[in-house]
């Protein structure tokens, strides 16, 4: 029971670290971006996870609940939050991708970066 | 039974996520992101948060899918092979690894009634909410109001992105030289399912948004449900179509209009004589108050994600193909 | 009047807040301008309301909802976030002052609607991190005003402001997503969101292990965000590409509220319940900000782009905060507060003339400015007073928290002198980058490029703003009693939770 206790938030950390390792590692800008939300999404399930009550169920009163253990509702509703700014980060970071291919036509970061040096060296 | 069925999503999640890492077509990792989203919510479901399962269901699997996809038309399907760095990506992330593995050897362990999140600010929510606000769902109870200004935040950051995405790509320059848009129009079978189901999402969406009080859901839900259903007529008749339903300024009065709506409750009871977002005061009873105040910012909070996450597709979709 | 000074603390956000959506639907641009500008007014005006109800009557707190915190979520203002408020509103509405002049080179008509609502929406979020008492409502807010900054870099003309401002977004997210894992860690151990409600908990929870790291992860993630040397990539490029009113607003508050996270959480959180916190904080920032002075002059030294080059001496400057707040003492904290104020005053100063240069002057280099002054005097005068405030020359505001800062090392005993050492030798760095430019710019030649009669001095409608700002300076500098006052009790208020 020990490991079993341990085993969602190991999941977490592993999962918040293979999109963390994608955002860092890869070149490519809409990869990133793909990084960016496993990395936040492995965020959610830690804090959800921490909210959970052994044998509770889901915070909503139901009519036949005069004794029932729930779940903890705070943590539910923070990540409610997250989960938006999560999509709207990425929605702002597409419209930045877009605008980038069309003016530089590649959405590689090193084939970008080359442009920008032959052109700040240009305007030297 | 629930913990090994917990497990197994766990370690699907975790091979999905692996794969969506690997691979080297956006497109399949954009797939993958969609099933691991799936899989998520299956997850938040074991774990008691029913309002989370939806809204990641409906967000992570369906939108954040569709904006892949249609910024993916825009750009590349495949990423160039190379990375630099790669030693130091490893070194960066094997220490924020152990750290956090670090961390979780003193946390409470999973559903521990003892643990002291569940002690503190929680019980005192599960408690009150019945006398305080009445209504069965504690998680709306504690969004819309104990917490409800974070909620506000959270409306305007979805705002604040669909101004962002509006400012980069709502103008379209090559107007004339853009063709009007088909979908699938000349698929007989996707646009007869398509049609079949538009209704029934629209209509669950619907439910969404007034039933959040009693169920799960609520205005991001019913919003991201709402859009979702407005897109899928979209793809299948085509953007210009379904921008003749839903007009530009429709749009922007959307986008405005909910974010004005639930800072304009904030500030209707102010003037009656409570603090900032303080619901109680305006009905003379202040449960039926509460009531008045959680339906109408839900009510903004659903337009403005709805007009959001139009404006957003429909800018995606109206920029000229490169 | 008197009914809504309750309200203020809630007003402060609410009214940028709610003017945002306002701003897009208004018909004309010049419409959206004049709303934005109003309210950002409006914004300082409570700011300075606020900053005589704090030194009247000590903190003030206000219940979101009527909910008492920590079920709710409070406001509260203090000296330290009252100072900072000024900052950002002032910085605000003298840019948004200069805007109209300035912007219309730069974005496009049809699109400044939406440009002046994310402005709004970067006021209210920065304002709306000072004002909170709640740590998971600083994220919110800080991302409000994150996606506004990154949508704003964006507007630049250049190109070049895309992958400067997609860098800023990747490395803003993974800032305040270690932000976000943080705060989980430390809501795991104590089941709160409230600060002070945290720091008392936490008292019965000590040193374990997941607050230790939860320490570990707010410091890192809010490093990034502040742009902390090494952490500091983002901004060079961000802020030499954003448009130029742009640059003035973000460089004189943005990073700024980050540092006042850092510092607000660490004090008011951990310094009191973690064993030999204080000495871990001291030696994990101070060799940053030593670092972060030398190499960020260095570079600004060799630059010839005048935006970066200024950019790069705010990554050093930020070296001087952190100093102030790395010495943990009140002295410290006092200059380092003084200094967020101050240096506001000067880069915002500085970038303002640069704005002014960049209506005669299409690319902001060096190489370009050759004799410009004697085309452009108001022009490169006030530049020439903001880059005597950035050296801290005697009369000018950097020049009273260069004094505290070096008075406050002088308590450190054998780091003192070398700490001095760094001070001194940081200051000499500016002298010689800020003179390279005013070299140029009154004893140069004329570039081959340009004719001369093409170079005009600006409209008064930019000069304006751009002399309040400069007369500012020495007024800060010549008068500096309330600033002090203010860093003075923000500092004791920290030092009283060490314990």
């Amino acid at each position: 029971m020990e490991f079993l206790g341990l085993y969602n938030y190991w999941i977490a950390v592993v999962l918040l670290m293979s999109g963390f390792y994608a955002v860092i590692a890869k070149r490519n800008l809409v990869k990133k971006l793909i990084g960016l939300s496993l990395f936040q999404a492995a965020v959610f399930l830690l804090y959800i996870t921490m909210g959970k009550v052994e044998g509770g169920t889901a915070p909503i009163f139901t009519s036949a609940s005069a004794e029932q253990i729930f779940s903890n509702p705070l943590p539910q509703v923070l990540i409610l939050t997250a989960i938006v700014v999560g999509i709207s980060t990425t929605a702002l970071g597409l419209a930045i991708v877009v605008r980038t291919k069309e003016e530089y036509s590649t959405i590689e970061e090193d084939e970008i970066q080359q442009m920008d040096c032959q052109e700040n060296v240009a305007s030297e | 039974m629930n913990a090994i069925f917990g497990i197994f999503l766990l370690t699907l999640m975790l091979i999905t996520a692996i794969a969506v890492v690997r691979t080297r077509n956006l497109f399949v990792a954009t797939t993958l992101m969609g099933i691991f989203s799936l899989l998520l919510a299956a997850n938040f479901f074991l774990l008691d948060a029913a309002d989370v399962a939806l809204t990641e269901a409906a967000v992570g699997a369906g939108i954040s899918t569709v904006l892949l996809l249609s910024a993916l038309s825009l750009t590349a399907e495949q990423e160039k092979p190379g990375h630099r760095g790669r030693l130091l990506a490893l070194a960066v992330v094997l220490v924020t690894t152990l750290a956090l593995l670090h961390a979780t050897l003193d946390s409470p362990r999973l559903g521990d009634i003892d643990a002291p999140v569940h002690q503190h600010v929680a019980p005192w929510y599960i408690e009150n909410t019945p006398t305080a606000i009445d209504v069965p769902n504690i998680v709306t109870a504690v969004l819309a109001s104990f917490r409800g200004y974070d909620t506000l935040g959270e409306v305007f950051v979805v705002f604040t992105a669909g101004i962002g995405v509006l400012f980069l790509l709502g103008h379209y320059p090559h107007k004339q030289a853009h063709k009007p848009h088909e979908g699938l129009r000349h698929y007989l079978i996707q646009r007869l399912v398509g049609r079949t189901v538009i209704p029934f999402i629209l209509l669950f969406g619907f439910y969404v948004q007034f039933h959040g009080d009693f169920g799960p859901g609520g205005g991001f839900q019913a919003g991201a449900l709402v859009a979702a259903g407005i897109i899928l007529y979209a793809l299948i008749e085509g953007t210009d179509r379904a921008l003749n339903i839903i007009p530009k300024w429709l749009l922007n009065g959307m986008v405005a209009g909910g974010a004005l709506l639930y800072g304009g409750v904030g500030i209707a009871s102010m003037l009656m004589g409570g603090n900032f977002l303080d619901y109680s005061v305006l009905s003379s009873d202040p449960v039926a108050g509460q009531h008045l105040g959680i339906l109408l910012i839900e009510l903004g909070v659903g337009i403005t994600v709805t007009g959001v996450l139009l404006s957003i597709f429909f800018a995606f979709a109206s920029r000229k193909h490169f | 009047m008197s009914s809504w000074t309750p309200h203020l603390p809630a007003l402060q956000v609410v009214v940028p807040l709610m003017t945002a959506p306002l701003a897009v639907l208004m018909p004309d641009r010049r419409l959206s301008w004049a709303l934005a500008t109003a309210a950002s007014l409006c914004a300082l005006a409570i700011a300075i309301v606020l900053v005589g109800e704090v030194r009247d009557q000590g903190n003030i707190v206000y219940e979101m909802g009527l909910w008492a915190p920590p079920y709710g979520i409070a406001l509260g203002v203090d000296a330290m976030s009252a100072l900072l408020l000024l900052v950002v509103t002032g910085a605000s509405s003298f840019a948004l002052l200069a805007a109209p002049t300035s912007l219309s080179h730069e974005v496009g008509h049809e699109r400044q609607s939406y440009f002046y609502a994310a402005w709004l929406l970067a006021l209210a979020g920065l304002s709306g991190i000072l004002v909170t008492a709640d740590a998971f409502n600083i994220f919110v807010f800080m991302e409000i005003s994150s996606l506004s900054a990154y949508i704003l870099i964006a507007g630049g003309p250049d190109r070049r402001a895309l992958p400067a401002v997609f860098k800023y977004l990747v490395m803003g997210t993974i800032g305040a997503t270690f932000y976000l894992i943080g705060v989980g860690l430390v809501y795991m151990m104590t089941g709160t969101l409230n600060l002070a409600d945290m720091e008392l908990r936490l008292a019965d929870v000590g040193d374990v292990k997941p607050i230790l790291v939860a320490a570990g992860f707010i410091t890192v993630g809010l490093a990034l965000k502040a742009a902390i040397f090494p952490l500091h990539v983002w901004l060079p490029n961000a802020y030499t590409f954003a448009p130029n009113v742009v640059t003035v607003f973000l460089a004189a508050c943005a990073t700024k509220i980050s540092i006042y996270v850092l510092i607000r959480f660490d004090f008011f959180v951990f310094q009191g319940n973690l064993t030999a916190h204080d000495w871990q904080f001291s030696y994990f920032l101070m060799p940053l900000a030593v670092l972060g002075i030398l190499v960020a002059s260095t570079v600004a030294i060799f630059e010839s782009n005048l935006k970066r080059l200024l950019a790069w001496s705010s990554v050093a400057q930020i070296g001087y905060i952190m100093l102030g707040a790395s010495l943990v003492s009140a002295a410290g904290l006092t200059a380092s507060m003084l200094h967020m104020f101050n240096h506001a005053l000067a880069k915002g100063t500085a970038f303002l003339a640069l704005s002014c240069l960049a209506l005669s002057v299409s690319r902001l280099d060096i190489k370009n400015i050759g004799g410009v002054a004697r085309r452009m005097p108001w022009t490169m005068a006030a530049f020439v007073v903001g880059g005597l405030s950035l050296i801290g020359v005697p009369g000018t505001a950097g020049f009273i928290s260069k004094w505290y800062l070096i008075s406050a090392t002088l308590d450190m005993g054998n780091l003192a002198p070398a700490l001095i050492a760094v001070i001194l030798l940081g200051s000499v760095m500016a002298v010689v980058y800020v003179w390279r430019v005013v070299e140029i710019a009154y004893f140069g030649q004329g570039a081959g490029t340009i004719t001369d009669d093409y170079i005009q001095e600006a409209p008064l409608a930019i000069l304006i703003p751009t002399w309040i700002a400069v007369l500012l300076n020495i007024w800060f500098g010549l008068t500096p009693a309330l600033p002090v006052e203010l860093s003075t009790s923000a500092a004791e208020l920290l030092m009283e939770h060490l314990r």
